[in-house]
């Protein structure tokens, strides 16, 4: 009894020995511009006493420890913070100043001319998703791009037509490297669609100017894409649509460490042109067959190999009236082989390096025959200009093998650098023969080096300078250019950026055959740009100007002295908060170009950049019907077409008539019709998709073409004014309906 | 006198470690009643701040990291400003591997918080993050249930997820009612491991509950 009343008094004791040695400890917490920062935990290391700093930012605790001790502050978005201080009974007033966290979430990011959207960053601007519900897309990710600013409404032409550049100045990337025919196989006046499904990606950057160091040989623009990693589940999946058949399949393993799959699908639009009249007359109707396989490896916890590859086999053959003839058709058959391959390889070396290793192998093949038909469809041999140039066997055979390196190592905060260098292989065979034979064969060793640093030297102000240094050895001329840019946080979400870079391009292959002799072309951007982005709105505004130098010119003779600029502002607003369950967007461009190139007799706006574009992307899910409807209005005022013939006397083309277009006009409208949401025990997934391009039957004229003696003029339009799409997709053994739900929350 | 000496030595010893262990009771007791009224005036920020606190100090126990995160994530959901969420909810997953790396192995009721985790992620914008954040909720949810058949909290976030999901989509009130239901039944069931284990949920079941009326 005794004994537990002492045991009772000590334990007494004990305690208020700490009572009495109570230290009172508070001040007001505050950042680097002074203002009160709320919310974060004060304490002693190692015990439990401390506080909570409040709105007005101070804190008041006491503690029961004494002598020398650790003060610990820590707080979201600020670094923390250490002090040694005195505990001895009497009252601590401490006021102290936080530094603020360098956070890819706070920190400025350099987006002076590029779109990023990937649907691992949280803050996105258009993601596979928006791909396939862009109304006027048709899910092909160059059209849905179409519908940003800086792009041309340009229908008769693949290829993205940015800022006053040609289709062939804008290049696509795959997992870092270049892709070599990312559109199916031109045709005359009809712009064909990219080989790759949005499915494939689950990031899209897209760059109108001053793109990264990292890529080159693009004048106005890249177009970056970055594969899914794993697939979320194994499934089986199946369309059926008015334009073909497919079927694909995919497995996962249990420790979601390895997939692989493949899918195949053949389209062919004989039905469908049974039933909706084209202008031209098919007597091959377009087919293509596509097949692709994959596999992914997660080859160690930060590591991971994947793989993809695609054959394609496709064939076409169109009969069109011959401008010069009105007895005469002319005849056109394409058949295309195309095989891709890509293999790249990222792992995490330690906490500061990373390597990032991409391949990939592309092998196209087009054989194209141009015959002079007469009204019964039999081949005619014309042995005098126009004709005898019109009729033409081409066969062109391409090959292009890279490999690309990149390690970046990071340091404290933010800042990092990434370098490395690419090796590409092309390999052209191609033979033409209209009244002669000709045959070339043209290989280049193309081989680039890279350096690029990411700056912050605040949280507020960053940089992102870069270079590049490349060779080709069918030029043998080296280039070395600058890519700079820079941007500042004003206020809590907005910021302005400015760029600058130099670009160089190759000239096409066609050219070169020509003209071995020929150089680089180039162009020098300056961009200037402020953003504002939340969660649910984005609103962009950015200025250009851009500098072409050393075009190619075709007439007189093959040369470098073409040039010309382009200027312009664009804007884009995204808003997916004003109107409830409906996100839109809107892209405005302003564009002023003028370049002297090919074979224009003097610097001319080109046929293919209108003044003013806009458009406007509308998506709507409706709960109670399933349904989500999307529709998309893209307007651009007339372009400039030129009827221009060669003069032999002064050795030039001359104009002999100029005027516009009318202006575009294209109303989109999509359904997709989703039976299956809600339904627990589905393990089938249903989506319908409906689609409808240019609602309203407007007249779509691109450009005009003219007949040998400059007489007849000819509107340059689409096959037919508009293109339905009906399909039905299944995906099997995965409930996909959590999913669509959250999606929709 | 040797002997009593050693027996006041280890005493002191076995009183120290005591002390401890009550202190810590005593700490973790009242804050963790603080929580069922944290709704009110948003004290969850504070609170997880204090059981951080208790985290640090102890090195060993996983469960202030648990109600750390528990409270972070709370203060997540009450967040008016979208634009501040991603970065609380990531504070939170860092105190809940915290937690899952002292616990061991990973159990019920950290696999109900790294749900909570990834829906308060969707939540900044469903319509974009469904891919990525709607089947890690659902996910853990379903590795919850597996762990611990008898936890009512995985069955909660069930029925909340219904509860929010129009019925166009299969979900509502009234799909939601009878999940509702079946957590209530499980909470009084629903034996904790420990006095300080989680007991969280009746009273927003009950809630939710009376709301689907």
């Amino acid at each position: 009894m005794i004994r537990l009343r002492l045991l009772l008094l000590l334990l007494v004791s004990l305690l208020s020995l700490h009572l009495g040695a109570q230290t009172r400890v508070s001040g007001i917490l505050t950042n680097k511009a002074g203002k009160p920062v709320p919310g974060a935990s004060i304490g002693m290391k190692g015990s439990y006493d401390g506080a909570t700093s409040d709105s007005t930012g101070r804190y008041l605790f006491d503690t029961e420890e004494k002598g020398n001790q650790v003060l610990t502050v820590s707080c979201i978005g600020y670094q923390p913070f250490e002090k040694s201080i005195e505990l001895s009974g009497s009252s601590l007033v401490l006021n102290i100043s936080l530094r603020e966290l360098a956070s890819e979430l706070k920190a400025v990011v350099v987006t002076a001319g590029s779109f990023e959207a990937s649907d691992t960053k949280r803050t996105t601007v258009l993601n596979s998703i928006d791909v396939v519900t862009t109304a006027s897309a048709n899910a092909d990710i160059t059209a849905a791009i179409k519908t940003l600013p800086g792009t041309q409404q340009v229908g008769e032409k693949e290829g993205l037509f940015i800022r006053g550049g040609s289709g062939e100045e804008a290049k696509v990337f795959i997992d870092g490297t270049l892709v070599n025919n990312y559109f199916y196989s031109a045709v005359p006046n009809i712009s064909q669609r990219g080989r790759f499904s949005p499915f494939l990606f689950k990031g899209t950057v897209f760059s109108s100017g001053g793109y990264s160091a990292l890529y080159g040989q693009a004048l106005s623009g890249a177009l970056i894409l970055e594969t899914i990693d794993m697939p979320e589940q194994s499934q089986a999946s199946l369309g059926v649509s008015s334009v073909g058949l497919s079927a694909g399949y995919q497995q996962l393993n249990k420790k979601k460490t390895f997939s692989w799959g493949g899918s195949y699908s053949y389209t062919n639009l004989l039905p469908y042109f049974a039933l909706v009249k084209q202008r031209v007359d098919y007597f091959k109707v377009p087919a293509y067959q596509d097949a692709d396989a994959n596999f992914r490896w997660k080859t160690s916890k930060t590591g991971m190999l994947k793989f993809y590859g695609t054959f394609q086999a496709n064939r076409l053959g169109l009969r069109s009236a011959d401008i010069d003839s009105a007895a005469l058709k002319d005849a056109f058959a394409l058949k295309n082989h195309n095989i891709y391959g890509n293999l790249s390889w990222r792992e995490k070396l330690n906490d500061d390096w990373r390597l990032f290793i991409g391949s990939s192998f592309s092998t196209n093949r087009d054989d194209i025959n141009n015959e002079i038909q007469n009204q019964q469809n039999q081949p005619q041999h014309i042995a005098v200009l126009p004709w005898k140039v019109k009729a033409f066997n081409a066969l062109s055979k391409g090959s292009l093998s890279q490999v690309k390196t990149v390690l970046e190592r990071k340091f404290a905060g933010l800042t990092s650098i990434r370098f490395g260098a690419e090796y590409l292989y092309y390999h052209d065979d191609i033979t033409y023969n209209d009244t002669l034979l000709r045959h070339n064969i043209i290989n280049d060793h193309f081989k680039a080096a890279f350096a690029e640093a990411d700056i912050y030297v605040t949280n507020n102000l960053a940089a992102k300078i870069g270079t590049r240094l490349e060779h080709s050895s069918l030029l043998n001329k080296a280039n070395w250019v600058p890519r700079v840019s820079l941007a500042y946080r004003l206020g809590k979400l907005g910021q302005a950026s400015l760029a600058y870079g130099i670009f160089y391009q190759k000239p096409e292959k066609t050219q070169l055959i020509i003209d071995p002799n020929l150089n680089y072309t180039r162009a020098s951007h300056f961009i200037a740009n402020f953003q504002k982005v939340t969660a649910t709105r984005t609103l962009r505004l950015e200025a250009f100007y851009k500098k072409y130098e050393d075009l190619v010119k075709t007439y007189p003779t093959m040369n470098n002295n073409g040039y010309g600029y382009a200027k312009g502002v664009e804007l884009f607003w995204r808003d997916k908060k004003t109107v409830k369950n409906v996100d839109y967007w809107i892209s405005y461009s302003f564009l002023d170009t003028k370049r002297d190139y090919l074979n224009y007799p003097y610097a001319l706006t080109p046929n293919f950049a209108a003044t003013h574009t806009a458009s406007l992307v509308v998506k709507r899910f409706i709960t109670n019907w399933k349904t989500q409807i999307n529709g998309s209005y893209s307007f651009a005022t007339g372009r400039p077409y030129y009827g221009m013939r060669y003069d032999a006397g002064s050795a030039k083309y001359e104009m002999f008539d100029q005027g516009r277009t009318p202006s575009f006009n294209n109303l989109s409208i999509s359904v997709n019709y989703l039976p299956t949401i809600g339904k627990k025990d589905s393990k089938t997934f249903v989506v319908w998709v409906l689609s409808v391009n240019n609602v309203l039957n407007q007249k779509q004229l691109y450009n005009y073409s003219y007949s040998y003696n400059g007489l007849i003029k000819q509107p340059v339009q689409p096959p037919a004014n508009q293109f339905f799409f009906i399909g039905c997709f299944l995906s099997f053994g995965v409930d996909r309906t959590q999913d669509v739900i959250n999606s929709n929350l | 006198m040797k002997k009593t000496v050693l027996f006041f030595a280890f005493g002191l010893l076995a009183l120290s470690g005591f002390a401890q262990s009550a202190k810590y009771d005593a700490a973790m007791q009242a804050q963790i009643a603080k929580l069922a009224t944290a709704h009110t005036d948003n004290s969850y920020p504070a609170l997880a701040n204090s059981f951080e606190r208790i985290g640090d100090a102890e090195k060993t126990q996983w469960l202030p990291y648990y109600y750390a995160a528990y409270a972070t994530v709370m203060g997540a959901f009450m967040e008016k400003d979208p634009s501040k969420v991603d970065a609380v909810a990531d504070k939170a997953e860092t105190l809940i591997n915290k937690a899952e790396s002292l616990a061991g192995s990973p159990n019920s009721e950290l696999y109900v918080v790294k749900s909570m985790i990834a829906t308060a992620h969707l939540q900044v914008d469903p319509q974009s993050r469904w891919q990525q954040y709607g089947q890690v909720s659902a996910e853990n949810i379903a590795k919850a249930k597996q762990a611990d058949p008898t936890n009512p909290r995985p069955v909660y976030l069930e029925a909340q997820s219904s509860f929010f999901t129009p019925e166009a989509f299969g979900g509502g009130k009234k799909v939601a009612k009878p999940i509702f239901e079946k957590a209530l039944a499980m909470f009084p069931a629903f034996k904790p491991a420990g006095a300080l284990y989680p007991t969280w949920g009746k009273e927003a079941t009950e809630y939710f509950l009376s709301q689907c009326q």
